[in-house]
């Protein structure tokens, strides 16, 4: 857009290094980093659908890489990436209505979402070994 | 923009609309919100889906990934997403990318990165779907 070089003669608002680190701040640019990595990750979820789509071998180059140390590490961060971004997405539905913003519901609400996303993947993660018959 | 008091013909109005990084008014941020609600439902069922083919062989995920409910359930899954990661990421590019030339390149990126990933997803949901 404007190309304007020259610093803006007008107060300009504080930058965001200059504040403390804030929960719902922490939060906040992680809802963005989340929904960065979420975006290139979907490139598994085709890998996943062609794979099953295309036949055995196929899909067993899909399980491999799933189930080596680095996919594994891969899948866990997802996971997480996508319930934080999910449970951070619910907390803005929620500030969409005009509700949570008391200085004690948006730390209570950060909190939540933290704790949430972290929990879930554990339960989800524990949930999916015993689906695949313990850690292999 | 230069304060000078120049005769516009146009009103004010006119002359700042479309102006805005995305050149573009509120569609985005309610397609936004639209895409938020659906991926909600979507992903949970998609997690369950999944949770569901761990540890299946091949044959065994796409019987189960070609069957009408389930596909039906991960098409629009990868339709809400793509269209919400679409907007989210042209939001990201628009935040930091100041540059018109090197923004209009990523946009576009943006563009063709999330439609080839729908689209393949899509072909692999079809493709177990119809058995071809």
């Amino acid at each position: 857009m404007a190309e304007t070089k020259a610093p803006a003669e007008r107060p300009l608002s504080p930058h965001l290094l200059i504040y403390r680190p804030m929960l719902t701040m922490m939060m906040s640019i992680v809802h963005r980093i989340t929904g960065f990595g979420l975006y290139f990750g979907t490139l598994l979820l085709a890998w996943w659908l062609i794979a099953a789509a295309s036949g055995p071998n196929a899909y067993a180059k899909f399980e491999w890489f799933a189930g080596s140390i680095i996919g594994r590490l891969i899948l866990f961060g997802y996971t997480w990436a996508l319930l934080h971004h999910m449970l951070g997405g619910i907390r803005h539905l929620i500030w969409d209505t005009g509700r949570g913003f008391g200085p004690n519901e948006r730390e209570w609400l950060a909190a939540a979402n933290l704790i949430g996303s972290i929990a879930l993947t554990v339960v989800l993660w524990i949930v999916g070994l015993l689906a695949m018959g313990g850690p292999r | 923009m230069s304060d000078a008091p120049v005769k516009h013909i146009r009103t004010p109005l006119a002359r700042v609309r479309g102006r805005g990084a995305a050149r573009s008014g509120t569609g985005h941020f309610w397609r936004q919100r639209l895409t938020a609600v659906a991926n909600i439902p979507l992903t949970i069922a998609a997690v369950i889906i999944i949770i569901v083919l761990l540890g299946r062989n091949q044959a065994a995920a796409a019987q189960i990934l070609g069957s009408p409910a389930v596909a039906i359930i991960m098409l629009l899954f990868v339709a809400s997403v793509t269209t919400h990661m679409r907007i989210g990421m042209q939001v990201i590019i628009e935040d930091y990318v100041h540059d018109d030339s090197a923004k209009l390149t990523l946009l576009m990126a943006n563009t063709f990165f999330t439609v080839a990933v729908a689209l393949a997803s899509a072909y692999g949901i079809l493709k177990l779907s119809f058995g071809v």
